[in-house]
């Protein structure tokens, strides 16, 4: 398989802060590639480096065969501005028009705008739009040029399931035609429903890098909380603290926990089960490494 | 390359028409200060109403220059837009290059109302060699401003930038004779002028436009005044790309 994107050994230092420390990676053509991991992980450098917006302190980042920083490399990509940025005084054709006049082999007007469902608003000025249709304009913008890979930072965050899922059938449609797609999340339902493959990045490094079943199981941990006097041996269990009286649990599966728990006889009182937050999740595979090494 | 700069010359003088506060404020003040200073007092003297004239769009180039582009690359600079265009396949020349032309636009909008009013209500004259004269006098005298605008847009945030540019413009102007009489300033102005680049610009579009030769000093510090700006304004773009994108 042809690799689009790599990093070697690569590290990124903002003064005194490791925001990448050793990164490799490829992304090889074809794929949907979910980066996953919690805010201030690392995974908006790690796209910075790969778009040419930053330059690595340590190692290298290769695009398309070249140098990120070259223009003409940046010819082959797409990336998302955020949506707070869109000049408000343009029209929502203008903008789609000035993005894909900096490419050689522009996608027609019309077919952006129908894929994403903005052909009503082509003559609208983006001041005007709603939070949604700004985000779906800004998310367009990446596959303006026929990008042969495209990044996308936080898609979807905050919108609502309906505007979600028009824009996911978006980024389908442009995978199943053959187009890369590294997309960053700190959602793992978001990674689920588009990725193939799940980077994990927390503080800096690759945590993990596997199928999104394999990922699923280690960062898709629930948090039972529980008051007991005395916690009994229970199997499953990824990581235990204790807080003010109150045990919090992390395990794969709640479920069996619980049946463990009952059958154990222990007397307990307010019992509560959460979704883990991706934080305690990779605390959790953090905590597994320590413990493995 | 070259269709990358009028494309973003394109859009940005766009944007500057859909919310034109920037336009009618660079138009504005020098025709209400033509109205209010050249036509009651000198509007029936030609050399004195060309020279007032000429003061006037001097005035209106300062304005867009240094006021326009120090607050205008400020507030870019803050947006994330301004990233995200770093990630198209251009480089950062097309998107520098269209802000000093959409400044240059906006400045030949802001002469037109000031040189009509001339025309109709002073007694002040110009062949139509001395206008084209007189507007390349005008781009040439821009350029200093425009590169204390940018030295002020890349260096500070928005705000600052919004206070500094002003605090620089009045005293530039003032100092510079642009309010008072031109041709018999008081003595401390007349003192300070000749090293201000605001005479030096105003004296080439005397020269341009009327018999009044240009001074050495005053067009030897404008030289100055343009090649240490620009210098300035280059280390200000060097030292903002180094922060943001390395």
């Amino acid at each position: 398989m042809t690799t689009l994107a790599r990093t070697v050994e690569v590290s990124k230092r903002y003064g005194e802060v490791n925001a990448l420390d050793g990164v490799s990676l490829e992304i090889e053509a074809g794929r949907l590639v979910g980066l996953l991991g919690p805010n201030g992980a690392g995974k908006s450098t790690l796209v910075n480096l790969f778009v040419g917006l930053r330059k690595p302190t340590k190692g290298l980042v290769e695009l398309l065969g070249g140098n990120p920083s070259d223009p003409r490399v940046r010819q082959g990509i797409g990336v998302t501005p955020q949506e707070t940025g869109l000049p408000e005084a343009l029209k929502v054709g203008e903008i789609v028009d000035f993005v894909s006049s900096h490419f050689p082999k522009k996608l027609d007007k019309w077919e952006l705008l129908d894929r994403f469902g903005l052909r009503d608003l082509a003559r609208r000025q983006v001041g005007g739009l709603s939070g949604g249709q700004k985000r779906r304009l800004a998310v367009a913008l990446a596959f303006a040029g026929r990008p042969r890979i495209v990044f996308l930072d936080e898609p979807t965050t905050g919108l609502d399931v309906e505007a979600r899922r028009a824009l996911w059938e978006g980024i389908r449609a442009f995978h199943a035609e053959g187009g890369t797609v590294v997309l960053t999340s700190h959602y793992l339902e978001e990674v689920e429903a588009l990725a193939e493959r799940v980077v994990v990045i927390g503080r800096g490094k690759v945590l993990a890098d596997d199928t999104i079943q394999a990922v699923r199981g280690m960062v898709g941990v629930r948090r039972v909380s529980l008051s007991v006097a005395e916690l009994p041996e229970l199997p499953g269990v990824v990581s235990a603290e204790r807080v003010e009286g109150r045990h919090h649990l992390l395990t794969p599966d709640s479920d069996r926990l619980v049946l463990d728990l009952v059958a154990s006889g222990v007397a307990f009182a307010d019992l509560e089960i959460s979704p883990a937050t991706l934080e305690d999740a990779f605390l959790a595979i953090t905590s597994k490494e320590t413990v493995d090494v | 390359m070259s269709s990358l700069v009028l494309l973003h010359t394109r859009y940005q003088f766009l944007e500057h028409l859909r919310v034109p506060i920037a336009i009618v404020a660079s138009v504005f003040f020098p025709t209400v200060a033509m109205l209010a200073f050249v036509v009651p007092f000198a509007g029936d003297h030609p050399l004195a109403a060309t020279v007032g004239t000429a003061s006037m769009t001097m005035f209106a180039v300062m304005s867009s220059s240094l006021m326009g582009l120090g607050i205008g690359v400020a507030d870019d600079r803050g947006k994330p837009w301004d990233p995200y265009l770093r990630t198209l396949p251009a480089g950062p020349f097309p998107r520098f290059a269209g802000r000093m032309l959409t400044s240059l636009a906006i400045t030949l909008i802001a002469v037109v109302p000031v040189v009509l009013v001339a025309a109709l209500l002073t007694e002040a004259t110009a062949t139509p060699l001395q206008l084209l004269l007189g507007l390349g006098a005008l781009l040439v005298g821009a350029l200093p401003f425009m590169m204390l605008g940018l030295l002020v847009g890349y260096s500070l945030p928005a705000k600052a930038a919004v206070a500094v540019s002003q605090v620089l413009f009045f005293p530039i102007a003032i100092g510079g004779g642009l309010l008072g009489n031109p041709l018999d300033p008081p003595a401390f102005i007349g003192a300070i002028a000749p090293y201000l680049p605001s005479r030096g610009a105003m004296e080439l579009v005397w020269a341009a436009t009327t018999d009044l030769p240009a001074t050495p000093l005053a067009l030897v510090m404008l030289a100055v005044w343009t090649i240490v700006a620009g210098a300035a304004a280059v280390w200000a773009y060097r030292r903002d790309e180094g922060r943001r994108f390395q």
